[in-house]
């Protein structure tokens, strides 16, 4: 790309939010597809799980906004890869259907960003899960692959509306008392849901390319839910 | 009588038109331990005899997961029947990045024919020394296949390979006819009965067996010893020659062997 005299990228637009909480995660994104003024479609899905709903590894998902043609792209690099773990580790290890950690997902997802560093994907990424001892987990990341583990994050053109609503709410009132990495919402799963669901109303408000409607996933140790809720379609 | 003069290389004919390197290579599946594949209309069942150098170490690992869809068992050198089960693997991850769809299994057993073909065709390798049964399912149902080292592949409602086999194919080639009907259950009945045969007198547990499965609305997957160990429980109840018809285990069977309900590649 460093190279090249035209640009390639398009943002199709939209907005992800992910929230983690002590025993759940939310990741929500809206559902449109935007070039420029106009509409592809209302009706697109930027959260990745693996065959339908089951999640991407042990228990992560991805959600992307950006350049769609590279979301697809990103998409299908990481569960082909994931793939390649899951039975390599079934060959070698003996172990029984193992998916990917969530913490080993979000290392390798930079891993895949950065290997494209002088082309990047066009695509702004948070991963959520649950880790190891069962805590909500969200990993957000930059085009090429800087990634940090947060307790909230929210990407795309809504990103900088809904990020001060967030803190507002969710920020631990210091970094010395609880890291970022640490922070967990102590909020309720419903009460996560429904915040979500407000700052999604509210950039709808006033973000052209956000709207139509909020695809929200909870993944908790029961699995995953999928939830539709209708938003403004103007 | 020319045998030793025409035999060096898989790239020598013999006055016969006879390659015995690779010839020799099917001897290498005879003498592995033995595998069995047998197929209804819906479903696959792979069973292998497991053997362990000493008591001290594990036992070879016979069966692989190459996809969802599809999974090997393998006679014959251990090491070259898990290299090419990596090259399966590879195949079918390829497959579905590009098309987004399974691999049918006809395409793979070729592909994997051909590789093997390569190998007795040049001089400076060798004939892997492994025969794989390839059981799978695709858009036009359930099959199960040889491939040889020879290269050659063919398809088969149930087979037995490896040592001692020949006892275990006399069974398979009494009831095969009936297989087409057959529940998961029976099917998994039946495949033990022939691991049975090639045991030839010693104690058919499930520590000396492992099978898998692979069927319609059921992902590939080895079955696990506690189940087994019910179902040939369940055999030795009734009579040594003839199965019992009616799947009593079966309500037992169905819960711990499917771990992914809901995954089948097949149902969409």
């Amino acid at each position: 790309m460093a190279l090249r005299g035209d640009w390639v990228y398009e943002n199709n637009g939209g907005t992800c939010v992910a929230i983690a909480g002590a025993d759940y995660t939310v990741v929500a994104a809206d559902t449109r597809l935007s070039a420029g003024y106009n509409i592809c479609t209302r009706d697109f899905s930027k959260i990745c799980t693996l065959c339908g709903l089951l999640p991407l590894a042990d228990n992560c998902v991805l959600a992307s906004s950006g350049f769609q043609g590279d979301m697809k792209a990103l998409q299908n690099n990481l569960s082909a890869r994931h793939h390649i773990y899951y039975i390599f580790v079934q060959i070698y290890q003996h172990q029984h259907n193992k998916k990917m950690s969530c913490r080993a997902m979000a290392q390798h997802l930079s891993n895949i960003l950065y290997y494209k560093r002088f082309f990047p994907y066009y695509t702004f990424n948070i991963l959520g899960g649950l880790d190891n001892e069962g805590k909500g987990c969200v990993y957000t990341y930059d085009a090429v692959g800087s990634y940090e583990r947060v307790g909230y994050s929210c990407q795309g053109t809504g990103g900088t509306l809904i990020m001060p609503v967030l803190d507002n709410q969710l920020k631990s009132p210091s970094p010395l008392l609880l890291a970022a990495r640490d922070a967990g919402t102590p909020l309720s799963e419903s009460e996560a849901v429904d915040l979500v669901k407000d700052v999604f109303a509210s950039a709808t408000e006033r973000d052209i390319y956000t709207g139509d409607k909020l695809e929200t996933i909870i993944v908790n140790a029961a699995g995953i839910r999928q939830e539709f809720i209708d938003l403004r379609k103007d | 009588m020319f045998r030793n003069q025409y035999d060096t290389d898989v790239t020598t004919w013999s006055p016969a038109g006879r390659l015995f390197q690779m010839e020799y290579a099917m001897e290498a599946v005879k003498q592995g331990s033995a595998a069995i594949g047998l197929r209804s209309a819906t479903h696959i069942v792979l069973a292998t005899v497991n053997k362990a150098t000493s008591e001290l170490s594990s036992h070879q690992k016979k069966i692989f997961k190459v996809d969802d869809h599809i999974g090997v068992a393998i006679a014959g050198l251990t090491a070259d029947g898990r290299v090419l089960s990596r090259y399966l693997r590879n195949e079918c991850i390829n497959h579905s990045f590009v098309y987004e769809s399974p691999l049918p299994i006809s395409r793979l057993v070729i592909q994997l024919a051909d590789k093997a073909q390569v190998c007795t065709q040049r001089s400076w390798k060798r004939p892997y020394g492994v025969g794989l049964l390839v059981a799978g399912l695709d858009e036009t149902g359930a099959h199960l296949y040889y491939n040889c080292p020879s290269g050659s592949y063919f398809e088969y409602h149930s087979i037995a390979i490896g040592s001692r086999s020949q006892a275990a194919k006399t069974y398979l080639e009494r009831r095969f006819e009936g297989f087409e009907k057959y529940s998961r259950e029976e099917l998994i009945k039946d495949g033990l009965f022939a691991i049975k045969e090639t045991l030839q007198g010693e104690k058919l547990t499930s520590a000396i067996c492992t099978v898998a499965i692979v069927g319609v609305g059921e992902p590939f997957h080895v079955i696990d010893p506690q189940t087994i160990e019910r179902v040939i429980e369940s055999l030795d109840i009734g009579d040594e020659d003839a199965p019992p018809p009616a799947a009593a285990a079966s309500a037992a069977d169905e819960p711990s062997a499917s771990q992914e309900p809901g995954a089948a590649p097949m149902d969409i």
